[in-house]
């Protein structure tokens, strides 16, 4: 007999890909924080145009944008990049990024004998004000309990393989210090501007999980 | 505390589930509950150390199943009513009490940029010299509190060495549990894949930041 599929109704599971049924019932987490939102709202416990604001704020102002934007400066800069890795906190407040979930940063630099990446296997820290929000794999237990005991297995689910013979550093974020992940510059970027620079730094390649990107590719 | 949120070295947790085009929020639920989360924290009743140790609190199984702004949302409710912002029968009945005067909310519109750009800085003035200097050979105490601590279980016992102090920070074990912030030296440790993992070790090495007292000399 088929699997009902009923079973996983109300969920709310990010594997819910089908929600854009129109005649779908709200689902029961909809409900739950809509109730909520609606009670403390009423209360004066919250602002809705907050709300609003804190979510423009993480949709359209802060995101892995920022962090490309400080890799392509420190690849572009020895200066720059001298002071980020001496004191991350202040060199990325030059760019004009700083606040929430980023207090207290430290950069670490990827290197031919070194390959860094980040994880929090307690719960989700992250870096906020160069990262944005985490993407729900770095939230998520498979990630969390295997990066520190098995780092190339993981890397290998991501598609990147690690030599040998370089030593993978996994920073574990266990206090309100926050890590990124200075990747490597690609061969052939030579001629770039610092824009085109930062258009091949991904989110991935930050957290450590990937390389920055080839021109080109 | 011993609980599942402390995951680091398990197996068997599933594969890594990547997502190609990740959009920042699946349902416009979890936006709402993050900025819910936000903006009631502005209230200043709690701080992050209770707020992560009530989501670590939410029932092993409970906690593997739930999707990550679900444990929000239940850790949001949970200190609403314990610290009185909204009372039992209001988050039964979803109406405010009658008679009570409406509140202002500490975090309006114009705030939140300001706030956001502020965030929480953990680090203080320190108060005693640093135990240990960069270098130093340390272990990782066998500490097992049943409250919140952040010295996860795959190092308990093991031996590394001091490559940063970052200076003096709150302590959570204590600010989780109205104790205060107690800050100390907090250091960042290098511990060898070999030391941690025995046999099975790549050729890695894991860093963690510890508070000074969850740490000896090795």
């Amino acid at each position: 007999m088929a699997h009902d599929h009923d079973d996983y109704h109300g969920h709310d599971h990010h594997h819910d890909h089908d929600h854009d049924h129109g005649q779908d019932p709200p689902s029961d987490m909809t409900l739950r924080v809509r109730a909520l939102e609606s009670l403390l709202v009423e209360k004066g416990i919250v602002d809705p145009a907050a709300l609003d604001a804190i979510i423009e704020t993480y949709e359209h102002k802060v995101g892995p944008r920022n962090g490309a934007r400080v890799v392509a400066r420190a690849w572009t800069d020895p200066a720059y990049k001298a002071r980020l890795l001496q004191d991350a906190t202040a060199a990325i407040a030059e760019l004009g990024y700083g606040g929430r979930q980023g207090e207290h940063m430290v950069v670490v630099e990827n290197t031919p004998d070194v390959h860094n990446m980040v994880v929090c296997t307690l719960c989700s820290c992250y870096p906020w004000p160069v990262l944005g929000l985490p993407p729900v794999w770095y939230k998520s237990s498979p990630y969390r309990s295997r990066a520190v005991i098995d780092p190339r297995g993981v890397l290998a689910e991501f598609g990147l393989t690690v030599a040998t013979e370089t030593e993978v550093r996994v920073w574990d974020s266990t206090a309100e210090v926050r890590y990124l992940v200075l990747p490597q510059r690609p061969a052939g970027a030579e001629g770039l501007s610092e824009d085109a620079l930062a258009d091949l730094v991904s989110r991935d390649s930050m957290i450590g999980v990937a390389l920055a990107q080839a021109p080109g590719a | 505390m011993n609980g599942v949120h402390d995951m680091g070295g398990m197996h068997g947790l599933g594969p890594i589930d990547l997502e190609a085009d990740e959009p920042l929020f699946h349902e416009p639920w979890e936006a709402r509950a993050l900025a819910l989360t936000l903006a009631a924290g502005a209230w200043g009743r709690w701080n992050i150390d209770v707020s992560r140790h009530e989501r670590e609190r939410i029932p092993g199984p409970d906690y593997l199943r739930m999707s990550y702004y679900e444990k929000w949302i239940t850790g949001l409710e949970v200190l609403m009513l314990r610290t009185g912002l909204v009372t039992p029968e209001e988050m039964t009945t979803g109406q405010p009490q009658s008679g009570v005067a409406k509140a202002a909310p500490p975090l309006t519109a114009e705030r939140v940029a300001g706030s956001l750009a502020a965030g929480g800085p953990a680090d203080r003035e320190a108060s005693a010299p640093a135990r240990f200097a960069t270098g130093d050979a340390v272990r990782a105490r066998n500490l097992n509190p049943a409250g919140h601590t952040r010295l996860p279980r795959y190092i308990r016992g093991h031996a590394g060495v001091v490559t940063r102090h970052h200076g003096t920070h709150v302590f959570p074990d204590t600010n989780a549990h109205g104790g205060g912030e107690q800050p100390q030296p907090l250091y960042q440790v290098r511990f060898e894949a070999a030391e941690l993992w025995g046999d099975i070790a790549q050729r890695s090495a894991v860093y963690l930041d510890l508070w000074e007292s969850y740490l000896e000399p090795a």
